[in-house]
């Protein structure tokens, strides 16, 4: 479980994030929507443990340990995965290498590639010259190697064509063991017990909605978290009356 | 002949280098001890053979086609394994060779500085690498010039060509026993690649801490011929200078360059690498990754089109690891209209971004940071055979505790 509890976060002297709540139980996916520069992906990099975002106060737990102030990597191996929406490249470093690193060499590399499609990508220099729909392939199929149990993800839809939506949506859905078509004879109670990996996941378009369920929708705005609520329904809510209005109405 | 050189080099014996700090070559004046000759290499002491292998040059000769090494001033081992490629001292060559007239001093000047100077007033010996007309020698040539004696002042001579239609490869390791401190290395190459020859020669450096090394190469090309001059020095050394020169003097002639060095605390390396491209169709490439550890790099390339048409790139990375300087002067020169050319450079320390991100993958810090610098290091060069590229990569990795 992630469990965040009264969280405040600055980004030099900028206070960015105020009173956050937030919890997680195995099994949930959560829909974070917001404006741009509402704080979502700082939140996420918070939760990430990226040291400019400084946590000046409340706490985040995961699995039962405190990981507030834990190195990025520590929080990484307790079994937190995010895909970036920006994500730098490093030269010299293939995609294969950095596909082992993230399933520290106990993955079959090929056949995770061939999952979202990106074998002729295993030899390039990560992220180098990537299209927005490549980035989020690569990020993907790091995530699949890592095998976290809380994902989390920024904008996995951003840049990515028409043509790939599908992809990186239900490989998003099978990631968070929300994909109907595996182990179709399943009863959805069945589903929803066996479930254990967590998601968290900012969008902008509502589009991954169309191939991720989720179990609960929030708006973050101006950095306050609000509109706990289905989130189809918050979706639809600020599609029609825009953010502002979404945040008034609802909380 | 020899007496002319001896005249002209005797003219030049002072005359300082226009690069680099000037050497007091009357310092190094240890009396070399005769090694004798050593039909199996793999008696050599294993922590001198470790040394060696270090640079690329296996004792056991597996997967090699031929095999110099010169200890000090005296050639322990030196012959082929295959038809079509001769390896032999260069101080037998002269004396028994007529050919070896059309090579010797014919691209380096020899009263270019005093080093050239010495390194004919001074002859230890040297390789002389040869492949014959058509001769396919796809396993590497290894040669070693391993110094033991402290204080020694090392001077050789080396000459490698490649004939008409021919494919050599050599790798070339130039190394100091662990406990020698103190040394100088002067070393000549000439390099001939003849019509649709193919060369590649990969000289990996491991030195000690108080060594100057002073080399001085020149090449030439003949058309359709393709050389690749592959340079690694990650170890320390006290003073390293050199300009490694290729002249492409025929249609279509193709020259790269890769080189990778590390300055550590203490050591001054002045690495540069120039190329002509005096015939139509010509291409060039110089790229270079400098990594600074506290030392000081400078790090030069010159790119010279003369003649139209003539494409050429110039790249220079370099990464600030622990303090030190890295100067890139990358230089190009267009004679002529039509020609294209371009350079870049770029010297910075490694992104937080790019540790954080390989860190939210599982690696620690430290980690992070060596496999960016793994990375930086890593160049793809096409046509090099994979046992040099594992050579290459080899002592990438030995280098790593050095200056991570």
């Amino acid at each position: 479980m992630l469990k965040i509890e009264d969280l405040q976060v600055s980004i030099g002297d900028r206070e960015v994030l105020q009173h956050i709540d937030l919890e997680i139980k195995p099994g949930e996916t959560h829909i974070l929507f917001g404006p741009n520069g509402s704080g979502k992906t700082t939140l996420l990099m918070t939760i990430l443990g990226y040291p400019q975002y400084r946590v000046t106060a409340g706490k985040i737990e995961f699995k039962g340990v405190d990981i507030t102030h834990m190195p990025v990597h520590e929080r990484t191996r307790l079994g937190i995965g995010m895909s970036f929406q920006r994500p730098p490249t490093i030269h010299g470093l293939k995609t294969r290498q950095m596909v082992q690193i993230c399933g520290r060499g106990a993955v079959d590399v090929e056949a995770l590639a061939a999952k979202v499609n990106f074998t002729d990508f295993l030899e390039r220099d990560i992220n180098a010259g990537f299209s927005g729909g490549e980035i989020k392939r690569s990020e993907l199929l790091q995530l699949m190697a890592q095998d976290a149990d809380l994902l989390l993800f920024d904008e996995p839809e951003s840049g990515v064509d028409l043509e790939n939506i599908a992809l990186i949506g239900n490989t998003i859905s099978s990631l968070l063991q929300r994909d109907f078509r595996i182990d179709a004879d399943l009863t959805q109670k069945d589903r929803r017990q066996q479930r254990t990996k967590m998601g968290l996941i900012i969008t902008h378009t509502g589009f991954i909605l169309d191939y991720v369920t989720a179990d609960k929708g929030q708006v973050l705005y101006d950095g306050v978290m609000s509109c706990k609520s289905n989130p189809l329904e918050i979706f639809r809510c600020i599609k029609q009356a825009g953010y502002e209005e979404c945040v008034r109405c609802t909380t | 002949m020899y007496d002319m050189m001896n005249e002209k080099a005797a003219q030049a014996k002072d005359k300082k280098a226009a690069l680099g700090p000037d050497i007091d070559l009357s310092s190094f004046t240890a009396e070399p001890t005769d090694h004798g000759y050593m039909e199996d290499l793999t008696k050599l002491p294993m922590i001198d053979r470790q040394r060696i292998l270090e640079s690329g040059v296996d004792a056991t000769e597996e997967g090699r086609s031929g095999t110099y090494v010169q200890e000090d001033a005296s050639v322990l081992h030196a012959h082929s394994l295959q038809d079509g490629l001769e390896v032999l001292p260069i101080k037998r060559a002269l004396k028994e060779k007529d050919w070896i007239r059309e090579y010797y001093w014919k691209l380096v000047a020899v009263d270019a500085d005093k080093y050239t100077a010495a390194a004919q007033l001074n002859l230890q010996d040297g390789y002389v690498i040869r492949a014959l007309p058509g001769a396919k020698v796809t396993l590497p040539v290894q040669a070693c010039l391993y110094i033991h004696k402290e204080g020694l002042g090392q001077y050789v001579h080396n000459l490698i060509i490649a004939e008409e239609d021919s494919e050599l490869h050599v790798i070339t390791g130039c190394a100091t026993s662990p406990t020698l401190k103190r040394g100088l290395h002067v070393g000549i190459s000439e390099f001939f690649v003849k019509k649709n020859a193919m060369l590649s020669f990969t000289m990996i450096h491991n030195w000690a801490e108080e060594m100057s090394v002073r080399p001085r190469s020149v090449g030439v090309v003949e058309e359709g011929g393709l050389f690749l001059n592959n340079y690694i020095c990650m170890k320390p050394v006290r003073s390293l200078q050199m300009y490694p020169t290729i002249h492409l003097a025929g249609k279509g002639a193709v020259s790269r360059f890769y080189s990778l060095l590390v300055g550590s605390p203490g050591s001054e390396l002045d690495v540069g690498g120039r190329i002509l491209l005096k015939a139509p169709e010509t291409r060039a490439e110089i790229i270079a990754r400098a990594i600074s550890n506290g030392g000081r790099i400078i790090n030069r390339g010159d790119l010279i089109g003369e003649v139209p048409g003539v494409k050429a790139h110039l790249e220079c990375r370099g990464l600030m690891l622990r303090g030190g300087l890295i100067h890139a002067i990358p230089e190009l020169q267009a004679k002529v209209d039509g020609v294209e050319m371009s350079h870049e450079a770029a010297v910075g320390k490694i992104a937080q971004e790019e540790i954080l991100y390989l860190m939210s993958r599982g690696l620690t810090e430290d980690e992070a940071t060596a496999t960016i610098v793994r990375g930086f290091l890593s160049v793809d060069i096409p046509g090099l055979p994979p046992a040099l590229k594992a050579e290459i990569d080899r002592a990438v990795e030995m280098s790593e505790k050095d200056y991570l």
